[in-house]
């Protein structure tokens, strides 16, 4: 049995693995930024038009709901990675 | 007054002894548990330590006035400096804590082989904690004069002698485990009154909720605010002055330079496992926003109530909360027509009264007419936040001397236990620094606070993300772009804010015409950062390629496994 075979294994798992983080932060980073940049900035006035409660939309995301979606997102990536690293047995411990 | 003295004494007397009982019990005996407490923190203290690191004196006292007077502008502040922790905790912290070292320097220098990038992040990393700690002294100095009626200056130096007591001898051990108790306090100290106030006006206990919510006379209190604030002649609240570019520019150099900042960062070196690292990024957020999502409530119900109490109403007939802030200047009313009612608009040259941003939180529960313990509540809240962010500050200061440069750079044969004496003496001295900033405050330290983010936006972040996500990226170009962001940021920053180039200060105002993109000295951090990427990139295809080890090292820390402890 030839001793490279395992390394490139090794290192194509690595690889595959890496692709898969950047997936996850390419979504999770397009989320924050259409909540942030997006709703609460770009789009806000238009957002303005519609109101939740007594809050004008865009408003409420540029003061309120970005924060909560940012805290989200972050509890979103723990779980993505934590069954990542499960599943590549990359996991520590 | 009397009875809020006392409570204040008291509650201030009983959180200092918790944070010196603290200290002892932590002292730090390596080099190891000084830099980064052992690395067996668990997530959920990191979490609160980080929290109570990050939020300064300037997010407990400042930011919820500094809202009320901004409207919609002051989203900068609210989504910038909690963005920053996506970035973090997506783009940094996991990667950082597997490369395992103590300080962010170790990782500039030995990513990029190179000992002039170790020092430029040494240089970049004082630089930014240095001009962020003298505002922190300062608001010490300042909660302590107000509430206790003590002089500033011994305010400051009180507050000297406590942080430098758990800091020197606990090191981050020693902060790790007060910053978790300053959470525990700053927090309830804020929401407190603030839950008050939102059932005295809306009926509804969340102030997160009550904000939207239609107040005792039926009318949303958003629209209620618009209405007055445009009948003064101020711009409707919801809606802001600032321009879009400008709202963008800030918001994302707050963010970026968040995730920039060295004393944030090596927070997630202290916790045992990436996994640790993800989770309490993720855990300092929520507790963050705790915080961040009331403040704007805050904003509102400060204002609303300033309003109806003050504008248009006979000077002598003002409640007692009124002359007793005039005594402190932050409230001054000056009767320019003479006809004894307070004249509060937006037209400078007709406007009676000054209003100080500070007072929004710090007279709140006076205003609202709140029990004595909840306003010595605020003091006690106000000097845990300070102090946290003060001790997270000298540690980054003392490690970068003692670790960074001396162990480093300088006399790479000294022994833990001199390195351990060295880090002890540098917090020493950086407490000495910081006092003397506190007390002889250079007139610029709020400038100078939005140059630290600036900063951190335009050296860390590009050097760092480059590093972990672009394996061929090579010393020489990642120094260009840290040396080309900085310059150009510290360049902005003293011809705009300090008018250096057009004959100083008074010039500021006019040269907002000539704004580079329209794009104010607070949000040119994005520009700055940009130019470092491209910059560093740029050089990075003329220049030599990376050594192979270091591609390897990147490869590893981009998994988990195997991250181990914290080692030299």
């Amino acid at each position: 049995m030839n001793t490279e075979k395992p390394q490139k294994q090794a290192a194509d798992k690595a690889t595959r693995y890496w692709k898969t983080n950047l997936r996850y932060l390419a979504i999770l980073l397009s989320i924050w930024f259409s909540v942030s940049f997006g709703a609460g900035i770009l789009f806000r006035e238009g957002l303005d038009t519609f109101e939740i409660g007594g809050f004008p939309l865009g408003f409420w995301f540029a003061q309120q709901g970005s924060i909560y979606v940012f805290v989200i997102l972050i509890f979103v990536y723990v779980r993505w990675m934590n069954r990542l690293d499960n599943q590549y047995g990359f996991d520590e411990d | 007054m009397e009875n809020v003295q006392i409570w204040t004494y008291v509650l201030v007397g009983i959180t200092f002894s918790i944070y010196i009982g603290i200290a002892i019990w932590s002292r730090a005996g390596s080099t190891k548990e000084f830099y980064v407490a052992g690395g067996g923190v668990s997530p959920l203290a990191n979490g609160m330590a980080t929290a109570a690191d990050w939020m300064s004196a300037a997010s407990f006292i400042s930011m919820a006035g500094l809202i009320s007077f901004m409207g919609y502008d002051g989203a900068v502040y609210l989504m910038g400096w909690t963005g920053g922790y996506v970035l973090l905790a997506l783009l940094l912290a996991p990667y950082l804590r597997k490369f395992g070292k103590f300080t962010v320097p170790d990782f500039i220098g030995e990513r990029y082989y190179s000992n002039t990038a170790r020092i430029v992040a040494v240089l970049c990393a004082l630089l930014v904690s240095f001009t962020y700690v003298a505002g922190q002294m300062r608001g010490v100095g300042v909660v302590f004069s107000r509430f206790l009626e003590v002089d500033i200056n011994t305010g400051v130096v009180i507050g000297m002698v406590i942080v430098l007591f758990y800091a020197v001898l606990g090191g981050m051990k020693g902060i790790t485990y007060t910053q978790v108790a300053q959470y525990c306090i700053l927090i309830f100290a804020f929401m407190v009154p603030a839950i008050f106030i939102s059932i005295q006006m809306t009926g509804n206990p969340i102030p997160q909720l009550g904000m939207g919510s239609k107040g005792t006379d039926g009318v949303y209190l958003l629209e209620k605010l618009n209405g007055l604030s445009t009948q003064l002649g101020f711009a409707e609240y919801t809606q802001g002055t600032k321009s879009v570019v400008d709202i963008f520019a800030i918001t994302a150099a707050l963010m970026v330079g968040t995730a920039g900042l060295p004393h944030v960062i090596v927070r997630f070196f202290t916790v045992k496992r990436v996994r640790d690292a993800r989770k309490s990024a993720g855990l300092a957020l929520l507790f963050i926003a705790i915080l961040y999502t009331t403040a704007p409530a805050v904003a509102v119900f400060a204002r609303t109530n300033l309003i109806n109490t003050v504008s248009g109403k006979e000077y002598s007939r003002l409640p007692g909360w009124f002359t007793n802030w005039e005594k402190t200047g932050l409230l001054a009313f000056e009767d320019k027509n003479g006809d004894g009612l307070v004249n509060y608009v937006a037209d400078s040259q007709q406007n009676e009264l000054h209003v100080d941003r500070d007072i929004m939180v710090l007279a709140n529960p006076e205003i609202a007419a709140l029990p004595a313990w909840v306003i010595a509540l605020v003091a006690a809240g106000g000097l845990a936040a300070a102090l946290s962010t003060a001790a997270g500050l000298l540690l980054v200061i003392s490690a970068s001397i003692s670790h960074d440069l001396i162990k480093n750079v300088f006399n790479p044969k000294i022994t833990e236990k001199q390195e351990l004496i060295a880090a002890r003496i540098s917090a020493i001295g950086a407490v000495c620094v910081a006092g003397y900033f506190g007390i002889n405050p250079p007139g610029f330290v709020a400038a100078v606070v939005a140059l630290a983010f600036g900063l951190g936006a335009a050296s860390f972040f590009p050097a760092i993300v480059l590093g972990i996500f672009y394996k061929k990226m090579n010393k020489e170009g990642a120094i260009t772009g840290m040396i080309v962001g900085t310059s150009l940021m510290l360049f902005y920053m003293l011809k705009f804010k300090f008018g250096l180039f057009d004959g100083g200060k008074i010039a500021v105002e006019g040269l907002q015409s000539q704004w580079w993109f329209g794009i104010s000295p607070e949000g040119f951090g994005t520009v700055s950062m940009l130019v470092n990427f491209a910059v560093s990139l740029f050089v990075n295809q003329f220049t030599k390629r990376v050594p192979k080890n270091v591609q390897a090292m990147v490869e590893n820390i981009r998994i988990p496994r195997g991250a181990g402890e914290a080692t030299h």
